[in-house]
C-alpha cells in the first residue's frame, strides 16, 4: 500500500516536468526589447533589441517571424526566429499598439491608436493595402472565426465596431463599457467577449444580432473595485473556460465560458495585462507590467506555476506554433 | 515499559529491548494524547485561527514578491502556513516538556527514570514520541490547510516528513531542556511566555525577513539567530521538495546542542537530581 503511495507520488513529480518545447516572445514596452523565453526550462533565452515602445506581438502563422508594433517608431518590425535579428518593418499608421492577422496569415490588421484608423497590411508583400477609420484610439483587435468579420475596440468611444472584411467597411457598433481594450471570439463564432478596462466588465456579444446579451463582473474580496481592469482574454480551444487579466488586481480570473460566472482567481504579478497559451494548450503566459515578469498558468489544473523576470513593464507575448 | 525483564548485572541491552522500551514510551504518549481529544481540538485550532483570521486580514496588507523556495507570488495564507506548522511543533514541544515537570511532580517519571536502559536514550524515545504526536497535528493541520487553498507539490507532503521530525526534535529537545529546570509546575506558565512568543514572533513565520529587515534591521538580526526561523524555512523549503542547506545544519546543530544540554542537565549525578527534591521526584 505504501509501496503504492510511494510510486503514484513519484509518477505526478515526473509528470509534473514540462514536457512542452515552445519559445515565448514577451514585448517590453518601457525596456524597448523584446525577451525571448524557452518554454521547456521556462527561462529567458535571448532578449533583442527593438525599436521604442514595442507592444502588440504576435508570430506569423509559418513561424519565421515574429512581427512587433513598436508605436513610438509608427511602424511594425519584424523579427527573423532563427537569427533574432530585425530583418524587415511592415508599413503601419501611427503608433501602432495592437494588430491580429486573418486565418492563412495572409493579412495583417493593425490599430494605430493615435490615427483612429485600422490599417490593412499584405505580409507577404509587405505592402499597406488600405486604411478603415474608426473610433478614437482604436486598440482591441480580432478576426472572426469565418474570417469575415474584423473586430476592432475604440479604447474612447467606447465601441466594438464591426469590420465586414470582404469591403473593409463598419457594418455595425456596439457600445460597451469605459475603455474597451481587448477582443476574442468563442472559437464556434457564437460570441465576442469584449473586455473594459475602467467599466471593470466583460461584455459579451451576439455577433450576429450585434448586441450585448451578458456581461462578467468581477468581485475580489478586500480590492477596490476600481482596482478590478479587465484587460487580455483568453478562450480555451473547446469554448469551455476563459482566462480574464485583471489588470492592477494582479489577478487572472479564470471564467466559466458558458455560465459567464468566475470561478476562480489566480493571484500574479502586478498590472496583468496580455496572454497566450501555449499551442498544445497545458499553460497560460500571463505579462506582468509593473513587476515586471511573465506568469505561467497550469491550464488544467488552474494553478499558477511560477514567474519569470524579463524586461521593463512587459505587455504582450506570442508563443510559437 | 514495565513488561521489560532486565538484567542489571548485564552491560549491553539487545535491540529488541531498545525497541520494547521506545514502544513503550511511545505508546504512551500516544494513548494519553487519544484520550485527551480536547487537546487535539485545541492544538489544531491554535494555527486554524490564525489560518483563517489573522491571515485573512492581513492579506492584502504585506505586498507581494516572489522568495525561495516560491517560484511565483503567493498569498499570505500560503506564505504562514509552515510558520504555523512549526507553531505546532513548538507548542507540542513546549507542552510535551510541561508533561514531564507534572510527571516529576506526580512522580511517574522516577518509573520512567530507573529503567536500565541508558538515561539518554530514554530521554530521546521519550522526545520522539513527543515529535509522534505533533506529526499527527500538523498533517491534520495541512489535510484542513489544503482546502484553504494551500496546496502544496504531493511530492512535498513526503519531503516534509524528514524537516518535520528534525524541527520536532529539535524544539522537543529545547522543551525538555527548559523544563530540566523548572521545579513546579506553576513556574512553567512563566517560561512559556518567555520562550513561545519570543521565539514565534521573532522568527520568519508570520513576515519575510526581508519585510523584517524594513522594520528594524536590530529585529531582523534577532530573527536569523532564532532556531525557530530556521525550523519553519527548513519546513518551507521541504514542503516545495527542496533543501535549506543553512537552516538543516542550524536545525541539527541545535537538536544535538539542546539533546546533550537536556541528557546532562536530567543526569542525577549532575543536572536534577543535585537540585535537591522538587514534588515526588528526588
Amino acid at each position: 500500500m505504501w509501496l503504492r503511495c510511494l510510486l503514484s507520488l513519484g509518477a505526478l513529480w515526473l509528470t509534473a516536468a514540462p514536457a512542452s518545447a515552445y519559445v515565448a516572445y514577451v514585448s517590453n514596452e518601457k525596456g524597448n526589447t523584446v525577451t525571448v523565453i524557452d518554454t521547456d526550462k521556462w527561462a529567458v533565452t535571448a532578449t533583442i533589441k527593438v525599436g521604442q515602445r514595442p507592444r502588440g506581438i504576435e508570430f506569423t502563422r509559418d513561424g519565421k517571424f515574429v512581427m512587433v508594433a513598436v508605436g513610438d517608431d509608427d511602424t511594425i518590425q519584424m523579427i527573423d526566429t532563427k537569427t533574432l535579428q530585425i530583418v524587415d518593418t511592415l508599413p503601419s499608421g501611427p503608433d501602432p499598439e495592437l494588430f491580429t492577422q486573418d486565418a492563412a496569415g495572409k493579412t495583417l490588421y493593425v490599430a494605430n491608436e493615435n490615427d483612429n484608423t485600422v490599417t490593412v497590411i499584405d505580409i507577404a508583400k509587405r505592402t499597406r493595402l488600405g486604411d478603415i477609420q474608426v473610433g478614437v484610439e482604436p486598440e482591441g483587435m480580432m478576426v472572426s472565426p469565418d474570417g469575415k468579420i474584423l473586430i476592432c475596440t475604440s479604447e474612447t468611444t467606447n465601441m466594438a465596431h464591426f469590420i465586414d472584411t470582404s469591403t473593409r467597411e463598419v457594418a455595425a457598433n456596439v457600445l460597451v463599457d469605459s475603455r474597451p481594450r481587448f477582443a476574442e471570439f468563442k472559437h464556434d463564432g457564437s460570441e465576442l467577449w469584449v473586455s473594459s478596462e475602467i467599466g471593470g466588465t466583460v461584455s459579451i456579444i451576439d455577433p450576429v444580432k450585434h448586441v450585448v446579451i451578458g456581461k462578467v463582473t468581477f468581485n475580489i474580496p478586500g480590492l477596490r473595485s476600481e482596482a478590478i481592469q479587465p484587460v487580455g482574454i483568453g478562450m480555451t480551444k473547446d469554448d469551455k473556460t476563459a482566462f480574464v487579466a485583471l489588470g492592477p488586481a494582479n489577478r487572472v480570473a479564470v471564467v466559466d465560458a458558458t455560465t459567464h460566472a468566475v470561478t476562480k482567481y489566480l493571484l500574479v504579478g502586478q498590472r496583468v495585462w496580455h496572454m497566450a497559451f501555449t499551442p498544445d494548450e497545458k499553460y497560460l503566459m500571463v505579462t506582468n507590467g509593473v513587476s515586471n515578469d511573465v506568469s505561467v498558468i497550469d491550464v488544467a489544473a488552474q494553478k499558477v506555476l511560477k514567474s519569470i523576470q524579463v524586461g521593463e513593464l512587459p505587455w504582450g507575448v506570442t508563443i510559437s506554433p | 515499559m514495565s513488561s521489560t525483564t532486565v538484567d542489571n548485572s548485564r552491560s549491553g541491552f539487545s535491540l529488541s529491548e531498545y525497541v520494547t522500551c521506545l514502544n513503550g514510551i511511545v505508546w504512551r504518549e500516544a494513548l494519553r494524547f487519544l484520550h485527551q481529544r480536547e487537546r487535539f481540538v485545541s492544538a489544531l485550532v491554535r494555527p486554524l485561527v490564525w489560518l483563517f483570521i489573522f491571515a485573512a486580514g492581513f492579506r492584502q496588507v504585506l505586498g507581494i514578491s516572489i522568495i525561495p523556495p516560491y517560484e511565483t507570488y503567493i498569498l499570505y495564507e500560503v506564505y504562514i502556513a509552515p510558520g504555523l506548522m512549526a507553531m505546532i511543533h513548538l507548542f507540542n514541544g513546549m507542552q510535551s516538556s510541561l508533561s514531564m515537570v507534572y510527571d516529576r511532580e506526580m512522580g511517574n517519571m522516577r518509573t520512567l527514570l530507573v529503567s536500565p536502559l541508558p538515561r539518554g536514550y530514554l530521554l530521546f524515545c521519550k522526545l520522539l514520541a513527543g515529535t509522534a504526536v505533533s506529526l499527527l497535528q500538523v498533517y491534520a493541520f495541512l489535510l484542513i490547510a489544503w482546502f484553504w487553498d494551500i496546496t502544496p507539490p504531493p511530492i512535498g507532503y513526503l519531503t516534509l516528513l524528514p524537516a518535520l521530525i528534525l524541527s520536532g526534535l529539535m524544539l522537543g529537545a529545547l522543551g525538555m531542556l527548559i523544563s530540566s529546570g523548572i521545579k513546579q509546575l506553576e513556574n512553567f506558565a512563566g517560561v512559556m511566555n518567555f520562550v513561545i512568543f519570543p521565539m514565534f514572533f521573532a522568527s520568519s513565520a508570520l513576515y519575510p525577513l526581508w519585510r523584517v529587515q524594513e522594520g528594524s534591521p536590530m529585529l531582523y538580526y534577532v530573527c536569523q539567530w532564532n532556531p525557530f526561523t530556521h525550523a519553519v524555512e527548513l519546513i518551507r523549503f521541504a514542503l516545495y521538495g527542496q533543501v535549506n542547506w543553512i537552516s538543516l545544519a542550524v536545525v541539527a546543530g541545535c537538536t544535538a546542542a539542546f539533546m546533550i544540554g537536556a541528557i546532562f542537565a536530567y543526569d542525577p549525578s549532575r543536572g536534577l537530581a543535585r537540585r535537591g527534591p522538587a514534588g515526588g521526584e528526588t
